[in-house]
């Protein structure tokens, strides 16, 4: 909503600059989001007349004119073809700015003098949008009567400033300039000037002339008419023009202004009718029945449902009422007779129809938040007596206003102990009375507590609660105290799950990776990019109706193309070595109508190196840095025993070079390197690593209490072992055995060195283990040590073939 | 014999005094004091004196050889340092090349964020709560006030799955979801951090962004307390010495509502373009918890009241680290999360 500063004046007085006022609305609950001055940079735009038009003598499409300015004639060259003699128009002088920086200059064309120019509205800062269609490109043309050498900042209303709204959906009233002046009023602690309109009625009556009936009464509970006779369509005056302009909307004839005019000075939308072209005078508010249809004003025919309140004459629709007009009704320049609507509809029943036909207009966003019932008479008497002042019509006496129930008040208890205890601010009873009877309330004194009637133009306040809003933003937010909460003190507590994500991130984060976080809705594409089988349960994904775009279009059952998207991006970047991670949901369809399962998924990705150094080379980063990665999470987060499984069965990675991840017999995420085609499919370079982990599971293996074993006391006895297997043989299968076979004597075993090629035959390969022997009770013989290194050798031999060597 | 045993005492002194490293040190020591050294000689000869010189040449003989020992240790200890400082030198390292590098990753700037903000109201007794992200229209709307066709609706352009499940537009939803698990017990302190969804995509809205929800219902719980609450919380966030500003607003689920600016992180309120000139950021939205969602979650809104407050983590963490294109925070370029 704009609202014109000067317009707000006629109201209210105000002492204070448009900006100031910004604040003190803003601080109430109306925010202004910007404040423009109009005109600015704009200097020396007179009115001037085109006395005459001649060819200019060396151009086809310039010609010459002689534009009296008041005080002098001036020459002026223009390449505009909308002017003719006798055609006002504004005219920048020489050493005339422009709101576009552009100075005026005495200048040549062609060889002929000029000394000025002629002006668009563009060029005078005026938004096209609101120029007539004639003028919307080419010079602006003011009405014929408009002084001579008048400055054309004051002719078009440019000496103003506008305030833009940003109004919250509760304060429809404030689609006003009288709502905001009634504001500006009470803020102020001014009078608010209401218009009372008053004008001449001609001897006929409207009655026998109108006649209105509302058959669906629960969706039209007011409709007040007036008749206009002698109708002369035509222009409105420049001052109407410029009013609706300040507020964005387009003039277009004197009677459509009207309606808008009143519309956004009281906040009532309007509509005109042509009289003659409604049938027996008969307006009949209803229901659209089945099948009807109605051309709308702008010329799109519209096919109505029965849901949809029209206004109808007894031959058919005529309206779809507070959305759009008929066109067959509409005003023209024959129209000579006019009927004029200002009725109150429901503002859901609205809102449903415009949303229906796709059609916002100004009328439907004030009735669907609610207008003024008690103002549709005020509104039609304001537009009866613009339309006499100005001699577009005259006013037959007399108005139709049916009210088919009248409202009840809307009364409400108020309870200055109970704003005490909500607000924790003691605001007195008589500053409470002040501050409602200011906003309009009525408020009656009822002991300790107040019986408050909510004034018709205020839809928004329905209980208690409502009241002590209004009380709290006049009186001022910032003036009710700070404090904090008292009563019983809590804990701040995480769940496991929670602090296990934070531990989680702390942990990837440690070990080089960075975190990621990615939309949740993805292309349907991934999942052949993915490499996935067509009739993969993962394809099973939720759909959204109304995407932004395909892309984005269902939500994600897996985290990790996320991630690939990421590398990838990075890759074409340049930015070739990076390792990421991503803590987030996945959505599981569980059937039509009901939410997903949604689970938490840890995925990380890591392509490239870690970066080298000059006393370090770069490590790659392979199936083991991830999972290493992981084994640390394992280990950290007490997640006990994970066993990493071969897997080849899963079609997104490389089937020899991919494992699953397996605890207490279930199995929780997967890690490899990526399947060459889903690499090819993301262009990504040859070796990406990846890992998906179920973190809902993770958090319930995890967390396994720490119980303190004792040091040693005793000294232990190393030893180092290799030997020579069949490299089939998992080195995870090895390493049991030697645990076994070494019992509890053996305190650690690592693996140190993993090797094939010379010296080791086809088929074999040779591992290196270092083995620490220890007793809790003795220190340990080196011919125990020695005894138990040949079990384990033994055990090898039996289970594996495999071989010492020495 | 006497003045034999002086000289050579003297003879020694001027060794050892050019004496430059150990090995010389070592062959005046064998010079002088070894089985066959020149002391050992001359005092071989000690058999020839007479039994009353003996004692006293042997006095004398003690005395030069104490005096060479004790030189001889002086110079020892002299030139060990000297050799160590030697050394030192020559161990040398460029201290100025860089160390060993340490894995370094890190956490997502708004995670950073979302954490920081969990700590203050963890700290203050709030317990962080959770809830679906694909949400059904009753608790996404209905329950928090917002009819179907309420003209508020359009406040939150939606994602729709079907006409009854949405993606979540707000973080609100688990307010009525955890007060109707915890009703009629009191009090209710949550924080919700959270993903949330909404229809927009351009440099300042992103279609998915993350929310924190914070609620507190209780007997006696006030306006005030939420100013005093979210006063202490964005002095905490953006420094002792942040203002505050309540502006009043509305949201269907509070009432009274308002939403809360802080005088700006850059300019301090005198103005920037960061402000649009205005001195203020807006930063909250919060309430009053309103009745009808205080008795539609089990609460009896006569006698408990509760106030409720929701921040976009994406604007905060654009706030702190100067981020001028939300969609920096979602593009998630190496380059740039490594700055974090």
């Amino acid at each position: 909503m704009k609202v014109s500063y000067k317009w707000l004046q006629e109201f209210v007085d105000i002492d204070i600059s448009p900006e100031d006022l910004a604040d003190r609305l803003t601080l109430a609950g109306v925010a202004v989001e910007g404040v423009t001055k109009l005109g600015v940079g704009m200097e020396k735009v007179f009115t001037g007349r085109i006395e005459k038009i001649d060819p200019h003598p060396n151009a086809d499409k310039l010609v010459v004119t002689s534009v009296n300015v008041g005080t002098e004639k001036l020459q002026i060259i223009t390449a505009a073809t909308n002017v003719r003699e006798g055609d006002v128009i504004p005219v920048a002088v020489e050493g005339a700015k422009l709101a576009s920086g552009l100075v005026i200059k005495r200048a040549k064309l062609r060889g002929v003098e000029s000394r000025g120019m002629m002006c668009s509205g563009q060029e005078l800062g005026i938004d096209p949008k609101t120029m007539p269609a004639d003028q919307a490109v080419g010079i602006m043309i003011l009405p014929p009567g408009t002084q001579l050498g008048r400055d054309a900042k004051e002719v078009l209303g440019l000496d103003d400033t506008i305030l833009e709204l940003d109004l919250t959906p509760n304060r429809g009233d404030c689609l006003s300039i009288i709502g905001v002046a009634r504001e500006a009023a009470v803020l102020l602690g001014r009078p608010l000037r209401l218009p009372a309109p008053s004008f001449p009625e001609l001897d006929e009556s409207i009655e026998g002339q109108v006649r209105v009936d509302i058959e669906d009464t629960d969706l039209c509970r007011r409709f007040a008419g007036r008749l206009i006779k002698n109708a002369r369509v035509g222009n409105s005056p420049l001052w109407m023009q410029q009013r609706l302009r300040s507020a964005g909307i387009r003039p277009i004839s004197n009677i459509v202004d009207v309606t808008n005019y009143v519309m956004l000075e009281l906040g009532q939308p309007m509509h005109a009718f042509d009289y003659n072209l409604l049938t027996d005078g008969h307006i009949i508010v209803r229901r659209a029945r089945e099948g009807e249809k109605l051309v709308s004003l702008d010329g799109v025919q519209r096919d109505l449902t029965t849901e949809m309140l029209c206004i109808t004459d007894p031959s058919g629709p005529v309206g779809i009422a507070g959305v759009m007009g008929g066109l067959a009704t509409e005003v023209t320049n024959k129209t000579v007779s006019i009927l004029l609507e200002s009725a109150f509809f429901n503002p859901i029943s609205i809102r449903r129809t415009s949303k229906a036909l796709g059609l916002r207009s100004e009328a439907s966003q004030r009735f669907e938040k609610g207008i003024d019932i008690g103002g549709c008479a005020r509104a039609a008497n304001r537009a009866a007596q613009l339309i006499a002042e100005m001699g577009a019509g005259e006013v037959v006496a007399g108005m139709v206003d049916n009210i088919p129930a009248k409202l009840a008040d809307r009364v409400i208890q108020f309870r200055p102990s109970r704003a005490g205890y909500v607000l924790g601010a003691d605001i007195p009873k008589s500053k409470v009375t002040g501050i409602l009877t200011s906003l309009r309330f009525t408020v009656q004194d009822a002991g300790e507590n107040l019986l408050v009637t909510v004034p018709s133009h205020r839809m928004d306040v329905s209980q208690e609660v409502d009241l002590i809003e209004e009380v709290a933003r006049i009186h001022g937010y910032n003036q009710i105290p700070d404090t904090l909460t008292y009563g019983r003190s809590t804990r701040g507590i995480k769940t496991k799950e929670q602090s296990l994500t934070a531990q989680a991130r702390d942990l990837l984060a440690g070990s080089g990776l960075h975190e990621v976080m990615t939309y949740s809705f993805i292309n349907p594409k991934t999942f052949d990019q993915m490499n996935l089988a067509p009739d993969s349960a993962m394809r099973n994904a939720l759909k959204i109706k109304n995407p932004l775009s395909e892309e984005r279009s269902v939500m994600r059952t897996m985290l990790l193309p996320c991630l690939l998207e990421i590398l990838a991006r990075n890759y074409n970047r340049r930015v070739q070595n990076g390792a990421v991670f991503e803590l987030g949901r996945v959505f599981i369809p569980r059937g039509e109508n009901q939410q997903p399962e949604e689970r938490t998924i840890l995925a990380g990705a890591a392509m490239g190196r870690s970066p080298a150094s000059w006393n370090q080379p770069a490590q790659d980063y392979d199936y083991f840095y991830l999972k290493g990665v992981l084994e640390n999470l394992f280990s950290r987060t007490g997640a006990g025993a994970v066993n990493f499984l071969p897997e080849t069965g899963d079609p997104s990675y490389h089937p020899g070079k991919t494992a699953y991840m397996e605890a207490g017999g279930t199995k929780i995420g997967v890690i490899g390197e990526l399947h060459p085609d889903v690499l090819e499919n993301y262009d990504l370079p040859a070796r990406v690593v990846a890992f998906e982990l179920d973190f809902d599971r993770l958090a319930e293996i995890s967390g396994r209490p720490v119980v303190y074993s004792q040091l040693p006391k005793f000294p232990g006895i190393d030893r180092d072992i290799a030997i020579l297997a069949r490299k089939d043989i998992p080195a995870a299968d090895i390493l049991r055995v030697i645990q076994a076979a070494g019992g509890k004597l053996l305190r650690e075993v690592s693996l140190f060195d993993v090797y094939q090629g010379e010296q080791v035959p086809e088929g074999m390969r040779s591992m290196a283990f270092a083995l620490k022997f220890q007793a809790e009770d003795r220190t340990l013989t080196d011919a125990e040590a020695g005894e138990i290194t040949g079990e384990i050798a033994g055990s090898l031999a039996a289970k594996f073939g495999a071989e010492l060597r020495s | 014999m006497r003045a034999k045993l002086k000289e050579l005492g003297e003879e020694a002194r001027r060794a050892l005094s050019q004496a430059e490293s150990l090995e010389d040190l070592n062959g005046i020591r064998v010079r002088f004091l070894g089985k066959k050294g020149e002391l050992t000689q001359i005092l071989r000869g000690m058999g020839s004196l007479s039994a009353e010189e003996r004692p006293l040449i042997g006095q004398v003989a003690n005395e030069v050889r104490a005096a060479i020992e004790e030189e001889l240790a002086l110079k020892n200890t002299v030139l060990k340092e000297q050799v160590k400082q030697q050394k030192l030198k020559g161990e040398g390292i460029d201290v100025t090349l860089p160390g060993t590098p340490v894995p370094r990753g890190g956490k997502h700037p708004l995670t950073l964020v979302l954490e920081e903000i969990q700590n203050i109201f963890l700290g203050l007794g709030y317990s962080i709560a959770d809830g679906p992200e694909v949400e059904t229209d009753y608790y996404n709307f209905e329950a928090l006030n917002l009819p179907k066709d309420h003209p508020a609706r359009d406040m939150q352009d939606s994602f729709f799955i079907s006409s009854e499940i949405v993606l979540r537009t707000q973080t609100s939803p688990v307010q009525v979801r955890t007060m109707e698990k915890t009703a009629p017990e009191l009090p209710v302190k949550i924080i919700v951090p959270g993903k949330v969804y909404r229809r927009d995509d351009d440099a300042t809205h992103s279609p998915m962004f993350n929310q924190v929800e914070g609620l507190a219902v209780d007997r006696r719980i006030t306006f005030s307390d939420l100013k005093g609450t979210l006063g202490l919380f964005t002095r905490e966030m953006f420094g002792p010495n942040t203002r505050t500003r309540f502006r009043p607003s509305y949201f269907p689920f509070t009432e009274p509502s308002a939403e809360v600016d802080i005088s700006c992180v850059m300019c301090g309120g005198k103005g920037c373009r960061v402000c649009s000139h205005t001195g203020w950021l807006e930063i909250l939205g919060s309430g009053m918890v309103h009745p009808r969602v205080l008795e539609v979650s089990g609460y009896n809104s006569e006698e408990v009241t509760g106030f409720a407050f929701g921040m976009g983590v994406e604007r905060i963490a654009m706030l702190k680290y100067g981020i001028d294109d939300m969609r920096l925070l979602f593009e998630n370029d190496l380059r740039f999360l490594q700055q974090f």
